[in-house]
């Protein structure tokens, strides 16, 4: 018997993830983006090492931009590993149900802990810690 | 005949592939962003005891100043670059380009060139500028 279905039809859906041409998008937006993000972040890091507690917070009080960026690297890089272990899992786990639990999981833990250090580095740098 | 389908294989085909450069300078690619979302975590947690003041401050540096805190960081470090690097050959070959196999094994040889010379310079610079 012919097949009605086009080529397309046919293939659609058949991917490890089964869909996904946002997700895959997402993951080169976030990772474009990252890559001045990372450097300033690593520039961040090395200063933040050689100070203290009162000197991180002078960091991040002192002017807009550092809170800004380190707001923007969190919640960008949160967005980013999210969207790569999601390929990570959909890869390489075939049980529907562990899959299913992981991925949420992954989802969970990126917007939770994204959001508790969002939130941290908002309070220090609206002058909630001193 | 059926249009139901067959068993498709999983990505990448480890068991099936020859040890090559480019191969395994991808999978390191995927193997140092799994490595990376630890470093996220620790990111967060920067964030976290920094909001919660000196005294959680002071453990979490306590920690990361510690010799195995600074075996992390420094892996850490190099997980970063190396997943700088590869992921801009990536988004190269995302676009389309760059897939001629001597340009494609020159960008891992550069991949690999580049987070070895960035990892050492910023902890080199890490050592003069204090943050050790």
């Amino acid at each position: 018997m012919a097949s009605y279905r086009t080529p397309l039809g046919r293939a659609r859906g058949l991917g490890a993830a089964k869909h996904g041409v946002g997700a895959w998008i997402a993951e080169r937006v976030t990772a474009v983006a990252l890559v001045p993000l990372v450097i300033w972040a690593v520039f961040a890091g090395l200063r933040l090492a050689a100070t203290d507690y009162y000197g991180a917070v002078e960091w991040l009080t002192s002017s807009a931009l550092n809170p800004v960026l380190m707001g923007l690297f969190v919640v960008v890089g949160f967005m980013h590993m999210h969207a790569g272990l999601r390929v990570v899992i959909e890869d390489y786990i075939e049980k529907h149900l562990t899959r299913a639990g992981l991925l949420l999981l992954n989802l969970f833990v990126c917007s939770l802990v994204g959001a508790l250090a969002v939130f941290s580095i908002l309070k220090v740098a609206l002058g909630g810690a001193y | 005949m059926t249009d139901a389908p067959r068993e498709r294989p999983l990505s990448p085909h480890t068991t099936i592939w020859r040890w090559h450069l480019t191969m395994a300078t991808s999978i390191l690619h995927r193997a140092s962003g799994c490595a990376l979302y630890g470093g996220g975590l620790i990111l967060a947690i920067w964030a976290m005891t920094l909001a919660a003041g000196p005294e959680a401050y002071g453990m979490f540096k306590a920690v990361m100043g510690s010799p195995l805190g600074k075996v992390v960081m420094f892996g850490m470090t190099l997980a970063t670059f190396y997943h700088l690097a590869k992921g801009i050959q990536h988004l190269i070959w995302d676009a389309g380009h760059g897939y001629n196999l001597k340009t494609a094994t020159m960008g891992a040889i550069a991949t690999i060139a580049f987070a070895i010379a960035a990892t050492l310079a910023v902890w080199i610079i890490a050592g003069m500028t204090g943050a050790l």
